[in-house]
């Protein structure tokens, strides 16, 4: 058991399926508040489409999806973003032509609702802007947050695909690979950000470098043809034979 | 740009991203030239005017949000017969005909604006292009309203504010225009400073992103797409009131795709773009048709296509590209 604390996110018999193929089977999670869980399994596992469900990008075909007590399954994916659900994204999924401030500020303000404000200028909205800038330094992009996202290198828009995430204050964040395409010397420094965020968030990681896996969560879930295979901390996980030869192979972690 | 950019904060890099340029003010007086150097041609210049208030129209979706449309004479001419009718049964005070237009051309571009934010691409291109021509006929058809294929007629602008008379040559519809397109741009260029602003290009820079940072883009699109209807609305009623009359090409398809043409010439998303673009194109044509009475849109392809491969972002994305290389130097 968990604990008396309701769970930060949870679903209930959540299924999806495109014709014949079946991409999510009957998927009951529950992450309690300030965790971090690994979602792992191989390619075509389900791991993104499991994202893409639980924030509203896809529309399950049975289930349920729970942001602490509220049944959030008919809502729209902004919706969600604004009660406190956020994702990133596998692929950027960035905005090439604006700076990370402005990408940043962007988010702020429409987490505080000014976004539609047309008349005054960004510039008066100090608070707004201070606070999308000390995301920014937080992530040490503090020194590039003037150049354009598209000149950006690489691994600094994998910073800002969490930049633009943070700045929506999640209660949950669900982070697709957020080191994919990075090489491995810089992944850590990746990770190493996303671990050093608040203790009360809850975080959701999809990775496939097992030590990363091992060193960050604190508990794993597999996910294997659209289902859960397997749960548990990373030494039961370790310790799971099945996991081991349809997942890990035989090669033993240390 | 030289920013000293440690010794900045934030703030004051993006304050400094709206100030006026000299350039800008230089553009706003070159604009009072044609009074002194070409006082024969001060129509042309009142039409380039209008023209390019009603190409800022345009860039304010397809430059800032991304939203090409092909039907955006709808709106232009939705102003023009608003202004027009108002005047022929009574009423020609052109200011309030502007804001009678503005409003009407609102109304239906909210309405619309339901359809429109929940497509893209082609579809959006059909959309709008659907509901211009389907305007068109419904004008074409409503001949006791419009009066058809011979226009309307009858339309009586009174004296701007009560003393300047719309005198022949054109001196008070240019200096009309021109004031109009001016306060018009004040406003577009607050705009596109805004946090709303931002969110435009957001949407313009990645629709996809926008929902997951909790922007709901479709209201954001609905919003824009009304003002952006407003403004050509305004365009469409400064036609009528300055030519005193209404033809059923207000509404072409013609106009919607040439106006496409300009932004695309001036450069899109800069504010300025269509601005130039207008002027590029409406004294091209007045000069090709000159030339060449019958084949003067041969030109203006020709200019088109020259333009599209050695300046992909119009006359003004060339330029400053030059620029910034002559600067990099």
């Amino acid at each position: 058991m968990e604990g008396p604390l309701t769970p930060a996110l949870s679903t209930r018999g959540l299924a999806k399926s495109f014709g014949s193929l079946i991409v999510a089977r009957d998927i009951e999670l529950s992450l309690p508040q300030g965790a971090r869980y690994a979602l792992i399994g191989p390619n075509g596992a389900g791991k993104t489409t499991l994202i893409n469900l639980m924030t509203g990008m896809l529309a399950p075909n049975a289930g349920q999806i729970f942001l602490g007590e509220d049944d959030i399954t008919g809502l729209e994916p902004q919706e969600r973003v604004r009660r406190g659900l956020t994702r990133t994204f596998q692929i950027n999924t960035l905005f090439p032509g604006l700076n990370a401030l402005e990408a940043v500020t962007l988010a702020v303000a429409e987490r505080r609702g000014i976004a539609r404000q047309f008349w005054q200028n960004v510039s008066t909205y100090k608070e707004t802007i201070e606070e999308a800038h000390d995301i920014l330094v937080k992530l040490r992009l503090g020194d590039s947050c003037y150049q354009a996202t598209r000149e950006l290198p690489y691994g600094r828009q994998r910073l800002l695909e969490i930049a633009l995430a943070l700045a929506t204050k999640p209660k949950v964040l669900l982070l697709d690979e957020p080191a994919a395409g990075v090489p491995p010397e810089e992944s850590g420094d990746i990770f190493e950000a996303v671990a050093s965020l608040s203790g009360d968030l809850t975080l959701l990681f999809i990775e496939h470098d097992m030590h990363v896996v091992f060193r960050f969560a604190s508990h794993i879930i597999v996910l294997v043809g659209g289902g859960i295979y397997a749960e548990g901390s990373p030494a039961e996980i370790a310790a799971n034979p099945g996991v081991r030869e349809v997942y890990l192979g035989t090669r033993k972690h240390d | 740009m030289a920013l000293t950019e440690t010794a900045r904060t934030p703030q004051l890099y993006l304050q400094h991203l709206s100030r006026w340029r000299p350039i800008e003010i230089a553009f706003w007086l070159a604009t009072l030239l044609p009074y002194w150097l070409t006082p024969d041609y001060l129509s042309l210049a009142s039409q380039i005017a209008i023209t390019a208030l009603f190409a800022l129209s345009l860039d304010l979706i397809l430059g800032y949000a991304g939203i090409v449309s092909l039907g955006h004479a709808a709106f232009f001419g939705i102003g023009a017969y608003t202004a027009g009718l108002l005047s022929k049964y009574g009423w020609g005070e052109p200011l309030t005909g502007l804001a009678a237009a503005a409003f009407t051309a609102a109304i239906v571009g909210y309405a619309t604006s339901f359809i429109i934010a929940r497509f893209r691409h082609l579809a959006l291109i059909m959309l709008t292009m659907g509901f211009g021509l389907l305007l068109g006929e419904l004008a074409n058809s409503a001949g006791w309203l419009t009066g058809g294929v011979d226009g309307l007629q009858g339309i009586h602008t009174w004296n701007l504010l009560g003393y300047f008379h719309f005198d022949l040559y054109g001196y008070t519809a240019y200096g009309y225009s021109l004031a109009v397109l001016f306060v018009v741009f004040l406003g577009a260029r607050r705009l596109i400073h805004s946090p709303f602003g931002l969110a435009l290009r957001g949407i313009r820079e990645n629709r996809t992103r926008m929902p997951a940072i909790g922007a709901a883009s479709r209201t954001h699109i609905q919003m824009i797409y009304t003002i952006s209807a407003a403004l050509a609305g305004i365009a469409g009623a400064l036609l009528s009131e300055t030519t005193q009359t209404v033809s059923l090409d207000s509404l072409s398809f013609e106009r919607s795709a040439e106006l496409l043409v300009m932004l695309v010439l001036g450069g899109a998303g800069r504010l300025y773009g269509g601005l130039v673009g207008a002027a590029i194109f409406m004294v091209a044509r007045d000069q090709f048709s000159g030339i060449e009475p019958q084949y003067w849109y041969f030109w203006i392809g020709v200019l088109l296509v020259v333009v599209v491969i050695f300046m992909p972002n119009g006359v003004l994305g060339g330029l400053a590209k030059i620029y910034a290389r002559w600067r990099g130097r």
